[in-house]
């Protein structure tokens, strides 16, 4: 399954990533290169096989919703490069 | 006084008992030893007052016959750790400047245990490499380089090298495809990644979750027991930890491995395995032979599946875990005219280019269309995989490998520079064990005739981390494995 220029690109997109025009080419070559290369995956039959999520399967346990640590809203935006009146600030969404 | 970094922390924690030496200057030690191995680039944060501070304190504690288990004891963090007031990048740009305001779980157990942290260890970025050298940092030189340097393995490149090196008396590691085991035999240490789910992901920045596993890296097989036993444990904070006891892992060691049955996988004779490789993996099983262990051929058939089977789902699950670095909450930031420019201006300054070719390869396995021929088939192998260890270990109770197929390369190395593929070989003997999310631990076996080390690995039954510590610990004593000089 090799893929195209324009594959590449909307793959740039939904990783928000961006690859300059003249790494596309370079991009495109290694992109199908390691596709090949797991294609091999397609000789093992696998029709009646279970996919395997976890190796720790039916281990998940609920807990009870509920806050354990509030009340950290300063901790919470310690890192953050922008913020305004306690949140978190990003450019403008709507016009 | 430098002497003190040679001993082992058992040692160490028998001499600061009987008031031999202080803690403090145990950690003074290290630290001067972290000073002069600067030219290993092992640490990308040093806080050696953070860590006299410690010491300090933990000398009060033995002083009055108090402390824990590893009361003094300095220790390095491999950098993808969260410490709390502590920089934590994982070698990435995107992460600079990021401090954490909390602690992961494993170490908060280390510093409840009584270890100091001597600083954060290099490695590369987001763990995504096998030569450290896609860290932010720049690579990690392997302390046993001559004329040329050579890699330190990865992704806890600096780990491994800053134990190798005496610069800390353990190190943390984590391993989610072979990042413990190949640093480890790289430059000839002991590490341990322990069964998936035996220690907390509470605060380790997430690669790929259904494989990331944290461990120590250490200069035995006594002292890796120790530390894990200070490392694992149940966890309500991650929810994949399982709820199994900890035992005390140190108990196995010395035990008798007459009976044991030691399974060799012929499909690791691998074409083009490395000679010297191959003949010290024949010596190890006679070692483990002339003990009274049974040497076992066994089978496992997908092996050669492996890779191809990790590098999509590690990828894929990487892909959605560095989705949230999107320079809107913590890490570093770079202006655009509209959101998702900023996104992406952020993203293409912050990830280094191994890291975005795996977020691409695992958003196009994941992407409407693609899903089924890639991202399932890979969990479907996945399974068979896994299937195929508890099928061996219906005929032995551990298996023995080597831990890599070379001895370490020189940093940059044009084959592996220029093809992707040939730098991931390097995880054919580990990767699979990650899948089936089973034990692991690196051996050093001995030297190649270039004088640089090789090691073997031990793959437990889940949670049977106890005959790995009984066989590593017989194979330690036969090896007698010196150090870096």
């Amino acid at each position: 399954m090799a893929i195209d220029t324009q594959t590449v690109k909307r793959i740039a997109f939904l990783s928000r990533l961006r690859i300059d025009d003249d790494k596309i080419a370079l991009a495109e070559e290694e992109f199908n290169k390691i596709l090949a290369w797991v294609e091999q995956l397609q000789d093992v039959p696998t029709d009646d096989v279970e996919p395997l999520i976890s190796v720790n399967e039916n281990n998940l346990s609920l807990r009870k919703d509920e806050v354990t640590e509030g009340n950290q809203a300063e901790a919470v935006l310690a890192n953050a490069p922008m913020k305004e009146y306690g949140y978190f600030a990003v450019p403008k969404v709507v016009e | 006084m430098t002497d003190l970094t040679k001993l082992t922390i058992a040692e160490s924690r028998e001499a600061l008992k009987k008031k031999e030496f202080s803690a403090t200057e145990l950690t003074e030690a290290y630290i001067k030893k972290m000073d002069e191995g600067r030219k290993f680039n092992a640490f990308v944060c040093e806080t050696p007052e953070k860590a006299i501070e410690q010491a300090k304190s933990s000398q009060e504690k033995i002083a009055k016959g108090e402390g824990g288990d590893l009361e003094g004891i300095p220790l390095g963090i491999k950098d993808l750790f969260c410490t709390k007031g502590i920089a934590t990048t994982a070698c990435s740009n995107i992460l600079k400047g990021f401090v954490p305001p909390y602690e992961s779980t494993v170490t908060s157990k280390l510093l409840a245990a009584g270890a100091n942290f001597l600083g954060k260890l290099n490695l590369d970025e987001f763990a995504m490499g096998g030569s450290n050298e896609t860290s932010a940092f720049g690579p990690v030189v392997n302390p046993w380089s001559k004329d040329v340097p050579l890699v330190a393995g990865g992704s806890s490149g600096g780990s491994a090298a800053a134990v190798a090196a005496e610069m800390c008396a353990a190190a943390t590691g984590t391993d989610t495809g072979g990042s413990i085991r190949q640093p480890s035999a790289y430059c000839g240490v002991t590490g341990i990644k322990p069964t998936y789910g035996r220690c907390s992901r509470y605060g380790i920045i997430a690669f790929a979750s259904s494989l990331d596993q944290a461990g120590p890296i250490a200069k035995d097989v006594r002292d890796c027991a120790i530390m894990l036993k200070n490392m694992a444990g149940y966890d309500a904070k991650d929810a994949t930890s399982v709820k199994v006891d900890v035992p005390d892992f140190e108990k196995f060691l010395g035990a008798d491995i007459k009976g044991m049955r030691i399974g060799i996988p012929k499909e690791y004779r691998v074409d083009g395995l490395d000679e010297e490789v191959a003949a010290y993996w024949d010596k190890a099983a006679e070692m483990l032979k002339a003990r009274g262990a049974e040497i076992v051929e066994i089978s496992l058939p997908h092996t050669k599946y492996a890779l191809a089977t990790y590098y999509i789902i590690a990828p894929a699950e990487a892909s959605s875990n560095l989705a949230r670095y999107d320079g809107l909450r913590y890490g570093n930031r770079v202006d655009g005219v509209h959101l998702d420019d900023m996104y992406i201006n952020s993203r293409t300054a912050g990830f280094g280019r191994e890291v975005k070719r795996r977020i691409m390869i695992g958003t196009y396995v994941l992407s409407a269309g693609y899903y089924d021929a890639y991202y399932l088939k890979a969990q479907k192998v996945r399974r068979l995989i896994r299937d195929d260890y508890v099928k061996a270990f219906e005929k032995c109770d551990l298996i023995l490998t080597p831990t890599a197929p070379t001895a370490a390369f020189p940093i940059g190395d044009k084959s592996m520079q220029e093809n992707p593929i040939t730098m991931w070989l390097n995880d054919i003997f580990t990767v699979s064990v990650s899948l089936a999310g089973l034990p692991g631990m690196n051996l050093p076996i001995g030297l190649n005739k270039n004088g640089l080390p090789l090691g073997m690995q031990l793959v437990g039954k889940a949670f049977d981390e106890e005959s790995i510590f009984k066989a590593a610990s017989a194979l330690e004593k036969d090896i007698n494995f010196k150090g870096v000089k």
